[in-house]
């Protein structure tokens, strides 16, 4: 016994050294070493993000008075409200239209700017990207004013040519029009300026091999820019899909989401509800329907991204 | 070197002595003997508003010792509700914290019971009215105590020179400074009429058909003075009754005579619409006027507070009180409730009014005669009217009198002001209030 007792000290002995350098190694690994540095944003992500999202889902599984488990309860209780369908019918409208028009413009003014000469390149595009970088819930504040029904500037320089007034957040379409406008103001130049360092990392030997071939300037955007560009694309389009779809402050301070509920969206009428009318759970219930949607869309996209990145 | 040594009779000495210190040291009266009380108030619009408050506050601080921290917290972008919400999910925040009209009835459950407070208050300064205890009561407890700073009644608030003009009106003669209404006359079906005038004159009546309270309260009057409701006190769904159907028929042809935009106006639209000189009335507590007077003087001296038009069921006014509750897991319980007696003193009630330039509205019966709106000009006596001494008016809030938990949500998904909308829009009478009970249907929900 006493000699097992030995034996047994003299084995834990000769394996802690070994112990201590595997602990060692496994500390000196590359992927260790970056799980630590990424720690604290990891317990910031838990502790803001993932805490407050499956206390919503625990929040929409409860009664009104949050007194009793109703499971899928309030979901079934939304699909049978008008409403409910209006701002999912409407959150789509908005999102994609906006994304469609932010695309495109962010496209069509990155290759204004990449035309530039370097030399005032830097000044047009700092100049182009004021309107992202002021917080929304200003800008859209100086839009509110411009769509004043009483000071409204729009109308009163319409009024010069004979036009208007133009009921610009009193009547559901316009209304539409306007929250949909500054959504595009405010994200164009986010597409602008992922598309200009897109556009950067092109290669010229390309293009002059196709000026070459005798490729026209439609044929050059085509075959080249395009497919070069695609991953960013849609990258890009991800990303502002998943934050237009989630908007809040724009349409909360034009419009309320009126007239006649016209331009509410998931945050905003989440917020009626579940705020405003003391229904937490059911708000909690409307803002977790973005989720289906956007996984959705973020898998179709990021399957695509990563497809193509095996393929090159 | 020196050392001292310590005998074991001053060890005793000195140990009993510390002791005893120690063990009467709480009864000794120091600077915050009562201990603290955090407090969340409503952040006032009037400039100035807050010190009455805050003198009052540290009055009665230093006279009962306690330590105390104010908050003034915005309305704006619903920030105090927002603060509600998040200290009854926490259940730790303020003792006190200041409540805009609905949200004592959905906290009811984590407010403290005030009768100890309120009935004595009650036999001081008179009797309260229906609406402050269809939203301050419940099953007999008060949920909390109806704050001064920050009620108010949104009454017409009328461009004497312009309704002269276009709708033969003369509201000073019909609301005298310092005399009973001479009103019998200033019915719906009149205010339709100066509405067409007046629109016709180029100066349309202000009134928001948006989704925020301005809106909704003015809708609320209008349908009670039809006696429309769409739930009633038992909790019955009543849209599809005649009274609904006048109310909309009414607001149908009013409609056709206010702004084009009138759909997207917020709460700061009305009061923009008469600072500007664009409007020949408003429905607004008496800050839109206050600001004229600083911003636009000539439109203040024209302007005249007053009461609203009657309909077939009675006069009522839209009427939007807030309250002080006390959280039932604050830990200084007593103060507070000593605070909110204090707050509601006559004196102290007074000087909200004053401070406020007339715009705080108390709630109980015997306070409605200051010097303050009696006072108040340009043009003198502008705001005589303003709290409804001569008690002509039924103060109501939209959506009442159905049970207070599903009002809430006819309020703020403002179903009377939409139902109006669509119907005034085109939406068969019919469509539309098979809308409305659809809406009420889903705010049944427990």
């Amino acid at each position: 016994m006493a000699d097992a007792v030995v034996e047994q000290g003299r084995l834990a002995r000769a394996a802690s050294p070994r112990k201590r350098a595997s602990l060692h190694n496994k500390l000196g690994r590359k992927s260790t070493v970056a799980f630590f540095l990424t720690l604290p944003l990891i317990l910031l992500i838990a502790a803001l993000v993932l805490y407050p999202a499956l206390y919503s889902v625990h929040l929409a599984t409860l009664n009104k008075s949050m007194q009793k488990f109703v499971g899928f309860g309030n979901f079934t209780f939304l699909f049978k409200r008008e409403t409910f369908w209006m701002v999912v019918k409407q959150s789509c409208l908005f999102a994609i239209t906006a994304v469609i028009f932010k695309a495109l413009i962010g496209f069509i003014v990155a290759h204004f700017v990449h035309n530039i000469p370097a030399k005032g390149q830097r000044k047009w595009r700092g100049m182009l990207l004021v309107p992202w970088v002021i917080p929304p819930a200003m800008s859209t504040l100086a839009w509110l004013w411009l769509f004043d029904p009483s000071y409204s500037a729009f109308n009163y320089t319409l009024s010069f040519f004979g036009i208007g007034p133009i009921p610009w957040l009193g009547d559901a379409s316009w209304a539409r029009f306007s929250v949909i406008l500054v959504n595009v103001w405010y994200g164009a130049p986010f597409f602008m300026i992922m598309y200009l360092a897109a556009l950067k990392s092109v290669p010229d030997q390309l293009y002059e091999a196709a000026a070459i071939d005798g490729a026209n300037w439609w044929q050059r955007i085509w075959f080249i820019t395009l497919p070069m560009m695609r991953n960013i694309i849609a990258i890009t389009t991800l990303f502002s899909l998943i934050v237009t779809f989630a908007n809040f402050d724009i349409v909360r301070i034009l419009t309320s989401g009126g007239p006649l509920d016209s331009t509410h969206l998931f945050a905003t009428w989440a917020f009626q509800v579940g705020i405003q009318s003391s229904d937490i759970p059911l708000g909690a219930c409307v803002s977790l329907f973005m989720v289906p949607i956007l996984a959705v869309a973020a898998i179709f996209i990021l399957r695509d991204v990563s497809k193509r990145g095996n393929e090159s | 070197m020196s050392r001292k040594t310590l005998t074991r009779r001053q060890f005793v000495a000195t140990t009993a002595m510390s002791s005893a210190a120690l063990i009467t040291a709480p009864y000794v009266r120091r600077a915050y003997a009562a201990g603290k009380l955090s407090i969340g108030f409503w952040d006032h619009w009037v400039p100035g508003a807050n010190k009455a408050s805050t003198d009052l506050v540290n009055e009665w601080a230093a006279k009962e010792k306690v330590e105390v921290s104010i908050d003034y917290i915005t309305s704006n972008n619903k920030k105090i509700e927002l603060t509600a919400a998040a200290e009854a999910q926490a259940n730790s925040g303020h003792d006190i914290l200041q409540m805009p009209s609905w949200w004592p009835q959905a906290y009811a459950d984590q407010l403290e019971p005030l009768n100890d407070v309120m009935e004595p208050l009650i036999k001081q300064n008179g009797e309260v009215n229906g609406t402050v205890k269809y939203l301050g009561q419940s099953g007999g407890k008060w949920l909390a105590v109806p704050a001064t700073p920050g009620s108010q009644i949104k009454g017409p608030c009328t461009r004497i020179d312009l309704m002269k003009k276009y709708a033969n009106i003369d509201v000073q003669e019909m609301y005298p400074a310092g005399s009973p209404p001479k009103a019998d006359n200033w019915t719906m079906e009149t205010f339709l009429k100066a509405a067409e005038a007046c629109q016709k004159g180029g100066f349309p009546f202000g009134i928001g058909l948006g989704e925020t309270t301005d809106s909704v309260d003015t809708a609320g009057a209008i349908f009670q003075s039809f006696g429309a409701e769409l739930v009633n006190a038992k909790g019955d769904i009543t849209v599809k009754t005649d009274a609904v159907r006048q109310a909309l028929e009414y607001y149908k042809k009013l409609i056709s005579f206010l702004p084009p935009d009138a759909p997207s106006w917020d709460d700061a639209s009305n009061n923009k619409w008469l600072i500007s000189g664009k409007g020949a009335l408003i429905m607004n507590p008496p800050s839109a006027w206050a600001v004229a007077k600083r911003d636009a003087p000539q439109v203040a001296e024209q302007c005249w507070t007053h009461g609203f038009p009657s309909g077939p069921k009675g006069r009522f006014a839209p009427y939007l009180p807030y309250f002080w509750g006390v959280w039932s897991f604050g830990k200084n319980k007593e103060a507070a409730k000593s605070l909110l007696t204090h707050l509601s003193q006559p004196s102290s009630i007074e000087k909200f009014v004053a401070v406020s330039g007339g715009y705080d509205l108390p709630a109980y019966a015997n306070m409605t005669k200051l010097k303050t709106w009696a006072e108040e000009g340009p043009p003198k006596g502008t705001l005589y009217h303003y709290p409804d001494p001569h008690k002509q008016q039924t103060l109501s809030i939209a959506a009442s009198p159905a049970p207070p938990k599903i009002a809430q949500q006819i309020y703020f998904q403002a179903t009377l002001t939409k139902l109006a909308l669509r119907h005034a829009q085109g939406e068969k009478m019919e469509t539309a209030l098979a809308w409305a009970e659809g809406e009420c249907e889903g705010f049944m929900r427990s």
